[in-house]
């Protein structure tokens, strides 16, 4: 049970309380930027190449604008004219808003159709005819480094290859001399696919240029307005679009999970043709064009190795990442940052020693690197740790649960310093597994999985993952986006009866911040979180802040507003002093009320005392009950989890379920479990998704096989397996809350669990690995080639 | 070329010239102005845009305005009435069964028809029933807990308890 400090009324901290937001979304009432309807509005439809990498030779718009309906017909030489053909990343390189010659993947943008309506828009893209000249792609990012490979960005001047970046982290000479020496390697290349987040609501805006005015209001899917904002005016800021003549909206939002951090072209186009023509541009893309052309998650190629004693003691790990980024390095990760917080690959576990290398490539492919809810590449390094730990302890015959439990970091070593550099906050990472252990009935299952055996006809397999997540992003001093540092920020003013609005410069997508930065407030101020209205998403109103994604909103906005209500609770109690004629000193606090020591019917309430702030506050004092706190973390926070799989293979089809999965969360105090347990619930899904369905798959030409929801296979609520969730509670010692971030651990968590419980039903069989997403067809051809076939035909 | 038609919507009339290829989901949306109804996908598959017709659940961007002229259809927006909101809306509201609410609308109405035919379903005949609606958000556990607890107050059961349940 989690304590609470206030009542159910106050509903602070702890209290599951139904959210605020659900009312609008029940009803139909949401606002999302497709329903955004503007007078005079027109439409905005995209011609895309059907080719991965060609010259264009020529795009004739004729017929397209003799269609009744047409505006206009916008191609890569008329941006040219402003110089907005081109646009920074988020990882300073450059993308294409549309191309003068060259397209480099299948369904970039080629040219943009204005219209009265969709539909007209559509015959237009129909009607504009384009002539290409294809060449051959560079699909395969190893084959991308090769010498003779043709240079893809010529675009770059001097360019010679297509290597993007190199990084490295940790003490090399030192790892290496410990897989000199060790008695147990482990060794295993992987690959984590190519992904996309695929939200339910696509990306789209609504840019409305006032000329009168020189003003651009933009009405955007996007996890990050302010940011936006921002990266509006450096672009556009040279046509006289500077940052006060632009006010971002980001309306309702229909989940982002990092794909809609990104600036896409057809924002960038619907602007430039809403300030040449002065009419509201709506620009919604299909979910074709959405999986195809946005910006994908993960795609790095990683040899995972594992160093140890025979006994079971890990020593040191090595990482070799190869990461393809398409035709440009679209990441969203903090600018210093390349491969995210790929870093945080150590693990739970105890030793000292690690190495990790990764160098990134271009090829004929979107360009990308967006999270699928998880904090910045650590999905792809939580799978390559907890893949290779499972190896290690086959490989020396212990349990996995039992060699993990002798391998964690304890709860007394924290602060534990990482030998990647980080700084572990907290965590009980033994009092986690043994919960998990517990509730999914470890030791049966492993009695029960040797009868299965015997029986040969279903294989069970369990499979574990603990893994710590950092999130939170981040310390000032070491985070940054663009240059702009990644703090949060929060305002909360209370009006003269005590009821309450806040902004905040973060975005819901759909995580309840209407309801938990409520409690937030309620928890330190005692006022009803009923009555405290929360507002995001409006940079004209909003503190400035760098956007929701990476499950940095609790860790850095939610720290901000309890800042923010501190300010205001001290403000309190002087006024309650001068309204009680007593000192401060003699005044206690309790959720709600100021009371005097010893004497506690003499009180006064927070709506007294806000009241006061207003009609009778004490001289010398500013009036009114207003704060702003900008929360710059002193670390990110470290959350953890352990997760325990049960999987069922069919012995002669390869049918692959999940019987059981058990999640259990340590991501600090909690401020809403309900809300918490809808994050975990849905980030396993997330899981289960990569670990056995999804992927996009291109061919060797460059054509996408799977851009469509008829082959995409976003799991469905038969896929999706009953998840049974819990938690521990270890709070980040450093934040005012004591809160971790929460809404992708799960994701990060479950591939590997997933992953690992499937190996170990046909461990037995000789197979030590699978690569995601498991199929069973997948399954099947492994088994074929260890000869599993071959003696039970 | 147009064609001139009349949709039942949530019991009013909506009377509109449209053209044939005309998805009913953006008659609906744009000329009915009833934007509850939500598009989530280009090949039928997300049932973001599910609505009922003559209380049969379709996917509206798989159907022609033309096609349901005359046709009683019911959308999200229709579903409370004076005296409160819908036992499916209560149900996903109290089970924290939406997030970002996007399929939400969809996932309500084809339930709705889900409870019709079968008012006490398992989990299973839930989990199949609602499998042409995609949510990307919840995970469907809550969903599943939704319709449920609808089931029970739609046949004026004991209700089941609403607070989140932990290992
Ligand atoms: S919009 Fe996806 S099924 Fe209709
Ligand atoms: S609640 Fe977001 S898609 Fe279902």
């Amino acid at each position: 049970m989690i304590k609470c400090k206030t009542s159910k009324e106050i509903g602070g901290m702890g209290h599951s309380k139904k959210r605020k937001e659900d009312a609008r979304f029940i009803q139909g009432k949401g606002n999302y930027v497709d329903d955004v309807k503007l007078p005079g509005m027109l439409y905005m439809d995209i011609v895309r190449s059907p080719y991965a990498y060609a010259k264009i030779k020529n795009i004739d718009a004729s017929k397209a604008l003799e269609i009744e309906g047409v505006v206009a017909v916008v191609t890569g030489k008329d941006l040219e004219k402003y110089g907005l053909h081109w646009m920074p990343t988020l990882m300073s390189d450059t993308q294409m808003v549309l191309p003068t010659d060259t397209v480099m993947y299948q369904a970039q943008e080629v040219a943009a159709v204005i219209a009265t309506s969709r539909y007209i828009a559509r015959d237009g893209k129909e009607a504009v005819r384009v002539e290409y000249e294809p060449m051959k792609p560079l699909m395969d990012p190893f084959k991308a480094l090769d010498e003779e490979a043709p240079v893809l960005r010529v675009d770059q001047e001097g360019k010679t290859d297509n290597h993007i970046w190199h990084w490295e982290v940790g003490d090399k000479e030192k790892t290496d001399s410990v897989f000199d020496n060790a008695d147990v390697v482990v060794k295993q290349q992987m690959h984590i696919p190519r992904i996309h987040v695929a939200s339910i609501e696509t990306c789209g805006c609504v840019a409305s240029y006032n000329k009168v005015e020189n003003h651009l209001t933009m009405y955007m899917t996007t996890q990050a307005p302010h940011a936006i904002r921002t990266v509006i005016a450096l672009v556009a800021g040279h046509v006289g679009l500077t940052e006060e003549k632009i006010r971002v909206i980001s309306p309702d939002i229909g989940g982002g999970f990092g794909g809609k951090v990104p600036v896409y072209p057809g924002y960038v186009i619907a602007i430039a043709v809403s300030f040449l023509t002065g009419a509201p541009i709506k620009w919604i893309e299909d979910r074709s064009e959405n999986l195809q052309a946005d910006s994908f998650a993960r795609d790095y190629h990683i040899t995972a190795e594992m160093a140890g004693t025979k006994d079971g003691k890990i020593q040191a790990t090595r990482f070799k990442v190869l990461a393809d980024h398409g035709y440009t390095d679209a990441s969203a990760n903090p600018s210093k940052f390349p491969t995210g917080l790929f870093s945080i690959g150590t693990g739970s576990y105890d030793y000292g020693a690690s190495y990790m290398e990764a160098d990134a490539v271009y090829t004929n492919k979107p360009p990308g690197g967006v999270a699928y809810r998880c904090s910045f590449r650590v999905t792809e390094a939580v799978h390559a740790i907890e893949r290779v730990t499972d190896m290690f302890a086959k490989k020396v015959g212990k349990d996995p649960a039992q060699l993990r439990m002798e391998n964690f970091i304890k709860k007394e070593d924290f602060p534990w310093a990482s030998p990647t550099g980080w700084s572990y906050d907290s965590g009980d990472y033994h009092a986690g597994l043994q919960k998990a252990m517990d509730a999914i009935g470890y030791d049966d299952l492993r009695k029960e999985q040797i009868e299965m055996r015997k029986e040969g006809k279903k294989f069970l397999g369990i499979g574990i993952s603990t893994f710590t997540e950092v999130v939170g992003a981040g310390p000032s001093k070491d985070f940054d986006i663009l240059g702009i540092k990644m703090f949060d920020s929060a305002e909360i003013r209370v009006h003269p009866t005590g009821k309450a609005i806040a902004r905040f410069g973060t975005k819901s997508q759909g995580q309840g911040h209407e309801t938990t930065y409520a409690q937030i407030i309620a928890e330190e101020l005692g006022i009803p979180m009923e009555n405290i209205q929360i507002e995001e998403g409006d940079t004209d109103t909003a503190p400035y802040g760098l956007g929701t994604y990476a499950s940095r909103s609790t860790p850095t906005a939610g720290a901000a507003a309890a800042m923010a209500a501190r300010k205001l609770r001290d403000k309190a109690k002087k006024i309650a002093a001068h309204l009680m004629e007593v000192s401060e000193q003699d005044l206690e606090w309790e959720p709600g009320k100021f009371f005097v020591k010893g004497a506690p019917e003499k009180s006064k309430t927070i709506q007294e005392i806000v009241f006061a702030a207003y009609t009778n506050h004490p001289e010398g004092m500013e009036g009114g009950f207003e704060a702003t706190h900008y929360y710059d973390p002193p670390n990110l926070t470290f959350p953890s989890g352990a997760y325990i799989c049960v999987a069922e293979v069919d012995a002669e089809t390869c049918d692959i379920k999940v019987r059981r999965f058990v999640a259990i969360d340590d991501c600090g105090n909690i401020i809403n479990p309900m809300i918490v347990q809808g994050q975990v619930h849905g980030g396993l899904t997330q899981g289960i998704a990569p670990a056995m369905y999804e992927e996009l798959i291109y061919d060797e030409s460059g054509n996408i096989l799977n851009g469509t929801f008829m082959d995409y296979l976003v799991p469905t609520a038969v896929e999706s397996p009953s998840w049974e969730t819990g938690h521990t509670i270890t709070p980040a010692p450093h934040h005012p809350i004591g809160a971790k971030g929460v809404g992708e651990s799960p994701t990060v968590g479950a591939p590997p669990a997933i992953v690992n419980a499937i190996v170990d039903a046909v461990s037995h069989l000789g197979i030590k690995h699978l690569e995601i997403p498991v199929t069973p067809f997948k399954l099947f051809k492994e088994l074929q080639k260890v000869g599993y076939f071959d003696n039970n035909a | 070329m147009t064609k001139k038609i009349t949709l039942k919507i949530n019991g009013a009339e909506h009377t509109m010239e449209v053209e044939p290829r005309m998805l009913l989901v953006h008659a609906i949306r744009e000329n009915a102005s009833l934007t509850g109804t939500h598009i989530g996908c280009d090949t039928s598959s997300c049932g973001a845009c599910t609505i009922l017709i003559d209380g049969k659940s379709a996917k509206s961007c798989t159907v022609l305005a033309v096609q349901a002229d005359g046709k009683e259809i019911a959308t999200v927006e229709g579903l409370a009435t004076a005296e409160g909101l819908h036992p499916i809306q209560e149900g996903f509201h109290l089970n924290h069964a939406l997030h970002c609410g996007f399929c939400t609308p969809g996932m309500m109405m084809r339930a709705i028809e889900l409870l019709e035919k079968n008012p006490n379903p398992t989990e299973d005949e839930i989990r199949w029933g609602i499998a042409g609606n995609l949510c990307r958000c919840t995970g469907y556990n809550n969903i599943v807990s939704a319709i449920q607890w609808t089931s029970a107050k739609m046949q004026g059961k004991e209700l089941p308890s609403t607070e989140p349940k932990f290992v």
